[in-house]
């Protein structure tokens, strides 16, 4: 506590020596004893310019006054103190100079800490009177760890930056911010505006810790809203302990608050977890924000984008180029128009040099987005008025108003403008020389009169690193050119003799005039005569070769819908319609589905104003239901506790995963996406539709049904992993214990919250407790059938049933003891002997277990089964000869009774969701196709749709392929062949 | 301590394992058997309806139409069942593993990088658990094959109900398993490279390092010298014909490599085993009439833009292109998967390939690649009764249901570890 009350009485401090600086001037009370005061009470100013205070106002013939680092009058008629330096810009304009709100300038990165081969993992946290988690790091205080860095705020003014804000980019909560004037002639005293600027979020864990926990995207989530809630009991004192992290966190809550999603989904995920504590998070995004404009519209946040396009990929090697997703060419098209995209939806938003690798390639990345459509005046806010309103420091920086900072950038025309020329970026009225304009810029071609002889000398390039060509007649001579202090030189070499060339420059004549010294030692005269410019290089400048931009679908990439699918009125006529309900299987019968619903069940339905499928010879069926997948999850193990019921997998569903559009082409509807099953206590499902274009959290089900994923055995007691750990349990023995503990607790925390005193809101008990009310089902991960016995035994116990056992692959020897506890199995068709646990596998347990009158699924766990569930279904016929009806609901209505969702979806009955699927042959056969896929009335999957877009994808392919070939050629920098693979995930996949 | 703990959980293994004895191996052929009425899927492409199937000393010694045929020995009445040929799982680690996440109990690979004379056949388990699951769904051969490195030693065919590997050897030391470098690789995060699969730079070095493997063993083969050199040894075969070389891959580039490469090394057979980009390889595979073991059908696409159902119709591809293809199960859980093998030939029919045609890629083609079409792959007269009687179509999964099953006219128990389970558990709940 005494470092950090020593810490903000600091903080405070330097604020008001900063307020004393800014009203006076920084030596006012230091003494001085090399020599006399010298106060400077001079003005400048900057006179006959264009000077754009703000991105909407311009002025011109204007004239800008500073005087102490300040804007003291900005007019095109204001009056000019005598004690004034005037600098005439005739031609010249004055920009307010850039801002950068998401920076790391002057703060060294984290030195990563990694666990060593063989190292036990780190649960507990190592530090003492801070959170218990080491990747919440609020205390962090970027002052304390900022040091100026002259080298790389040179680079940041030559890009256009004064101020900067600066943090430390490491950790879930990052601590506190500074605002820094990029004034390398200062001092700290000067240059530091705000050293409490923000605070800084994001959900990547810190690299300073080794702590284990979150493992996951979802975990790291969890945690954040943990920290909220932990705060607020904090701060209403009733934590008797020290915790310094919230103590900061409570007093940087009042910060602006900057999240780092760093992804467009992410963005959302921020947003929501913002608006759960009422916060308006800044984010942070990618730069494939327009993909899903319309959602990032409505989380109403300001944005601050980075700027760096990726280079076009190699597609030399066509079998290389194969490797390449769509995606991500597609990416490398479309990228360069997310600002305008951004701009033109109206959504706010700044830039940051963010994840550029070269500084250099700012002012040209930004160039061709608006090439590609950026309004410049947005531009311009982006980069001024925006990021000093993200800071909310209007009054200070972004304009160039009266009584603001004197950080303005002088051009020689327009800012954006590939041509224009910054000559001197002024910080705090310190000037910084970029580009000397008192240097003349000879380029052009001129004729060079010289001993009688006739010359054509062109110079291009920089202003004062001129490059020379000289010609005599058609022949190129060699030679060079020195620049400086307003002096050419010139050497050339023509016949072998050396002649040297000087002239002093006259900054109002194009014409040059100067001595020379021939190779015989003789002296003469020169000149060189500018000609007029040809109008042929304007035209190659303007002509910029700009790619046609690919239309973005749902989701953005291969197979995703140019337009999402509507709402249909669909007949099918003379279906073998599977009802799954009493009357069982139906020949020749019709089914119209209207308003997302089945409509009509019979034969010789009118149609009306239906679409009329012929469906002879196929058969229609309720879409499968899949129990157990883990397809369309970020992240599926939170596995840095072995209780994480305070995670869910809605936080991170990842709804560009191809295999849902792969999974609807096996006909499946609906999926439970579980947590794994690296802990005895999971995380909470996500229980989704298919609905392949939307995102996240349009696939979940309405009022879904609550469901958390508990796991047993070999998985959970750690039993492969390569290293000794220390994380309870190790044991089936301790895994009983260990739920008996998380549930008598949970047990004691519903009686104080229904007491109704005050308690600590725990996002993990909040959950146990549901289970026990009954609010929330489990569904288990579990094997062998001691441990099956022990978890219905426990469940007992504490008043509840275990809803689910998955994969539950010793059912078949306890089936008894579970139909009386009421339990559903939801099984693999025939997996065994991949693990110990397995060896008593058997096919056969459906069917025993069916037989039994235990609600049996049959479920996937695996991406590649979970689209062909149907044939799994079958093999219950074929291992203990299960009816091909029942069979059938193995993997549609039993799957939904276990979800508690089979009201609405899992058989073809009047008033339940249209979610069915055509098949084109019986559908327990290996033969089947899924011909269509519709969900809610709308079709996902047809084949004939599919057909279109394989021709589709190919024809998009050949036209990226062929426009990198043209980068490529026309020289531009290239990347190799890349193929991002996403993970496949299991039930024991960690990863993050 | 350690070890102690380690002795105890190898004799509590030792112990489970013999908990459940395994199915008696069936007896030699005794009598003469004669299957009637069947619809006979001869594994070639044709059928005969209404069959009569006769075999004599594990050797089929008729088959023709019930009308034209006389019936002898033991008559099987088959009518409106199926008869088919063994299935073959080429490319298989079957009794070289029986839990995969037990490396104890797993024998599939071996150090070393270019090691063709480490045999598999020694290591089969023929009284594994996951073996005798095999048998119930009628995959009755399979060719044993080590996995791992660059070479990874020697393949051979056995048949799936014996005492021991001796007895099961069918085709002993049939050929040579390459795994051809991959043209690309994986960024592997712990070495600090970037994630996601880029060109791999060393292939050049690597397909260098194979040519001078086996540069040198046709080099050893002209020494008189009476050294010894184990790896050359076993390559011999690949000159001469008598082994055949297995290259594994799947990209294209690395098939038009692979075979360009062992046409120049002077190997006889080549078959590719993989395959993933073969259908755009067609003329090189065709020119050099190589053959091709394909990939799971039932398993994901490589690429996310590629077609959802490509990896089930690429069989299908390549027959329609002319080319010799079987079917292989090599991946993630691949022994206890094998059991599924009729039903990666179903899914190619959903596809649009013949059933028969179908058939053949795990029956007659696959026997033509082992090199073991003689006696196996087909229901033809002089081959071995390696046949099995269904009650429906053997390649869906509701109608592949064994009533009978023979290996080299031995009838096979088609009880398993699991059957028994079965029996038990259903037992104690019909009481």
């Amino acid at each position: 506590m005494k470092s950090k009350l020593y810490r903000l009485s600091f903080r405070l401090f330097f604020c008001l020596t900063f307020l004393s600086f800014t009203a006076l001037t920084a030596q006012e009370y230091f003494p001085k004893n090399d020599g006399v005061k010298t106060k400077n009470t001079n003005y400048t100013a900057f006179t006959n310019a264009t000077i754009i205070v703000s991105p909407t106002q311009t002025i011109k013939k204007g004239t800008l006054l500073i005087k102490d680092g300040k804007i003291t009058n900005v007019g095109s008629n204001i009056t000019i103190p005598k004690n004034t330096i005037n600098i005439n810009l005739e031609g010249k304009s004055i920009y307010p100079s850039f801002i950068d709100v998401y920076s790391n300038f002057g703060i060294a990165e984290t030195k990563s800490q990694r666990r060593s081969f063989g190292q036990a993992p780190q649960y507990d946290t190592n530090r003492k009177g801070y959170y218990w988690n080491e990747h919440i790091r609020a205390e962090t205080n970027a002052l304390d760890v900022f040091n100026y860095d002259s080298k790389k705020a040179e680079e940041l003014r030559n890009a256009g930056f004064g101020v900067v804000n600066t943090h430390m980019q490491d950790g879930i909560v990052r601590g506190n911010g500074i605002l820094v004037a990029l004034n390398s002639e200062g001092s700290n005293a000067d240059r530091l505006l705000d050293v409490n600027s923000a605070q800084y979020l994001s959900f990547n864990k810190s690299s300073a810790s080794k702590q284990v926990y979150p493992t996951s995207l979802m975990g790291a989530m969890a945690l954040l809203r943990q920290v909220y809630i932990d705060a607020d009991w904090y701060a209403k004192g009733n934590i008797d302990t020290k915790d310094l992290t919230l103590e900061a966190f409570i007093i940087n809550k009042n910060l602006k608050q900057i999240f780092y999603a760093g992804d467009k989904h992410n963005a959302l995920r921020a947003d929501k977890i913002g608006d759960q504590f009422g916060v308006q998070y800044t984010i942070v995004g990618q730069g494939n924000e327009y993909q899903l404009v319309d959602e990032i519209k409505k989380t109403n946040a300001t944005y601050i984008i980075p700027i760096n396009f990726p280079k076009a990929y190699d597609v030399s090697n066509p079998y290389q180029a194969d490797y390449i997703n769509l995606e991500d060419m597609r990416y490398w098209n479309q990228a360069p128009t997310n600002l305008s995209v951004l701009a033109k939806n109206n959504i706010p938003f700044s830039l940051t040099t963010h994840s550029l690798k070269s500084l250099k390639d700012f002012t040209k990345n930004l160039q061709k987005a608006i090439d590609y459509g950026l309004d410049k005046t947005k531009a311009l806010e982006a980069l001024t008025t925006i990021p000093a309103q993200i800071l909310g420091k209007s009054n200070q920086i972004g304009t160039l108003s009266k009584g603001m900072q004197a950080n303005f950038l002088i051009t020689d025309g327009d800012i954006f403008d590939a041509k224009s020329k910054l000559y001197e970026n002024w910080v705090q009225g310190t000037k910084n020389v970029i580009k000397d304009m008192s240097v003349k810029d000879l380029s052009g071609n001129y004729t060079l009169n010289l001993d009688e002889k006739t010359y054509d000398l062109t110079f291009t390039g920089e202003a004062n690193t001129p490059k020379a060509t000289i010609k005599r007649d058609t022949i190129k001579l060699k030679g060079s050119v020195t620049y400086n202090d307003n002096w050419l030189g010139l050497i050339l070499s023509d016949k072998g003799d050396n002649i040297q060339l000087n002239a002093r420059i006259q900054s109002d004549s194009d014409s040059i005039n100067g001595n020379a010294q021939l190779a015989n030692g003789k002296t003469v005269n020169w000149s060189a005569i500018k000609k007029p410019s040809t109008s042929k290089d304007k035209k190659d400048k303007k002509d910029k070769n700009l790619r046609d931009i690919m239309p973005i679908t749902f989701p953005n990439i291969g197979y995703g819908f140019s337009e999402k699918p509507k709402e249909e009125t669909l007949l099918f006529k003379n279906a073998t319609v599977w009802t799954n309900e009493n009357e069982g299987i139906l020949e020749n019968t019709d089914v119209l589905i209207k308003n997302g619903k089945i409509a009509k069940v019979g034969t010789n339905l009118s149609a009306g104003s239906a679409k009329v499928i012929d469906a002879t010879g196929k058969h229609l069926t309720a879409g499968i239901i899949d129990e157990h997948t883990h397809v369309a999850a970020q992240s599926v193990n939170e596995a840095g506790q072995n209780s994480s019921a305070e995670v869910t997998i809605e936080d991170n569903i990842d709804s560009e995963d191809i295999n849902i559009y792969r999974n609807l082409g096996g006909g499946v509807t609906s999926m439970q996406i579980l947590h794994g099953s690296a802990n005895p206590i999971g995380g909470r499902s996500a229980i989704v539709k298919l609905k392949w274009g939307e995102i996240g959290d349009e696939m979940i089900y309405t009022n879904s049904p609550k469901f958390i994923k508990f796991a047993l055995g070999e998985n959970v007691k750690q039993s492969r992993y390569p290293t000794t750990t220390n994380r309870f349990p190790q044991s089936r023995m301790g895994v009983e214990q260990m739920l008996t503990d998380y549930f008598q607790r949970a047990k004691e925390y519903d009686a104080v919250k229904k007491s109704g005193t005050p308690f600590r809101k725990d996002i993990e008990m909040e959950v146990l407790a549901e289970i026990l009310n009954k609010e929330r089902f489990i569904t288990a991960h579990s094997y062998v059938q001691s441990e099956i016995n022990m978890l219905m035994k426990v469940a007992e116990k504490f008043n509840f049933n275990i809803n689910t056992l998955t994969h539950i692959l010793e059912g078949y020897k306890v089936a008894d003891k579970m139909k009386a506890h009421g339990a559903g199995g939801s099984t693999f068709s025939d997996w065994w002997s991949y693990k110990y646990e397995v060896n008593d596998a058997i096919p056969y347990n459906a069917s025993i277990m069916h037989n039994v009158g235990i609600v049996t699924a049959i479920n996937s766990d695996d991406r590649e089964m979970s689209r062909r569930l149907n044939q799994e279904a079958a093999k219950t016929v074929k291992y203990g000869g299960v009816s091909e009806e029942e069979a059938w609901k193995f993997v549609t209505l039993n799957p939904a009774k276990l979800l508690h969702i089979d009201d609405r979806v899992g058989s073809i009955k009047v008033g339940k969701d249209a979610d069915v699927v055509l098949w084109t042959d019986h559908p327990l056969s290996v033969y089947a196709k899924a011909e269509k896929t519709i969900i809610e009335g709308k079709v996902y999957f047809d084949l004939e749709k599919d057909k279109n877009q394989r021709l589709k994808i190919q024809t998009e392919r050949n036209e990226l392929i062929n426009m990198m070939l043209n980068e490529k050629n026309g020289g531009a920098p290239t990347q190799a062949p890349k193929k991002s693979v996403k993970k496949e995930l299991h039930c024991d996949t960690i990863n993050y | 301590m350690k070890i102690i703990k380690n002795i105890v959980a190898s004799l509590l293994f030792v112990f489970t394992i013999q908990l459940t004895a395994q199915q008696t191996p069936a007896d030699k052929q005794s009598e003469v058997i004669t299957i009637v009425g069947a619809t006979a899927h001869i594994g070639n492409g044709e059928i005969i309806e209404n069959s009569v199937i006769t075999f004599e000393n594990g050797k089929i010694t008729a088959i023709d139409n019930v009308a034209t045929t006389n019936t002898s020995g033991k008559i099987i009445d088959a009518k409106g069942k199926h008869v088919y040929p063994g299935f073959i799982m080429p490319n298989s680690t079957l009794g070289l593993g029986e839990i995969d996440a037990v490396k104890a109990s797993v024998d599939q690979s071996e150090i070393g990088g270019v090691i063709p004379h480490v045999r598999s056949l020694i290591a089969y388990n023929a009284e594994s658990k996951v073996v005798e699951s095999m048998r119930p769904n009628g995959v009755l051969l399979a060719q044993i094959t080590p996995r791992g490195g660059r070479i990874s030693g020697t393949s051979s065919v056995v048949q799936l109900d014996a005492w021991n590997w001796e007895d099961a050897a069918v085709k002993v030391d049939d050929g040579i398993h390459l795994n051809w470098p991959n043209s690309f690789s994986n960024g592997r995060r712990r070495f600090g490279e970037e994630p996601g699969i880029k060109p791999n730079k060393d292939y050049g070095k690597q397909v260098e390092e194979i040519k001078q493997f086996l540069i040198g063993a046709k080099t050893y083969k002209l020494s008189s010298e009476s050294i010894k050199n184990l790896p050359y040894e076993a390559s011999l075969g690949l000159f001469d014909g008598s082994k055949k070389l297995y290259i594994h891959a799947d990209n294209a580039r690395e098939i038009i490599d692979a075979v360009t490469f062992s046409k120049e090394m002077g190997v006889k057979n080549v078959v590719i085993i993989g395959g993933y980009e073969a259908n755009k390889t067609i003329d090189i595979l065709k020119k050099h009439s190589i053959p091709v073991l394909v990939q799971r059908t039932q398993s994901l696409p490589n690429h996310n833009d590629d077609n959802y159902d490509f990896p089930y119709k690429l069989p299908k591809l390549l027959t329609d292109a002319g080319i010799l293809v079987g079917l292989e199960n090599s991946g993630s859980m691949e022994r206890m998967n094998s059991r599924n093998l009729p039903f990666y030939a179903g899914q190619v029919v959903g596809q649009g390939l013949d059933k028969e045609k179908a058939l053949q890629l795990i029956t007659g083609n696959t026997a033509k690649i082992l090199g073991i079409a003689k006696d196996y792959g087909t229901l033809e007269v002089g081959k071995s009764a390696t046949l099995f009687i269904s009650e429906g179509d053997a390649l869906d999964m509701r109608t592949n249901q064994l009533s009978h099953a023979y290996i080299d006219g031995r009838l096979l128990s088609l009880e398993t570890h699991q059957t028994e389970l079965w029996k038990r558990y259903s037992n104690k709940y019909s009481k």
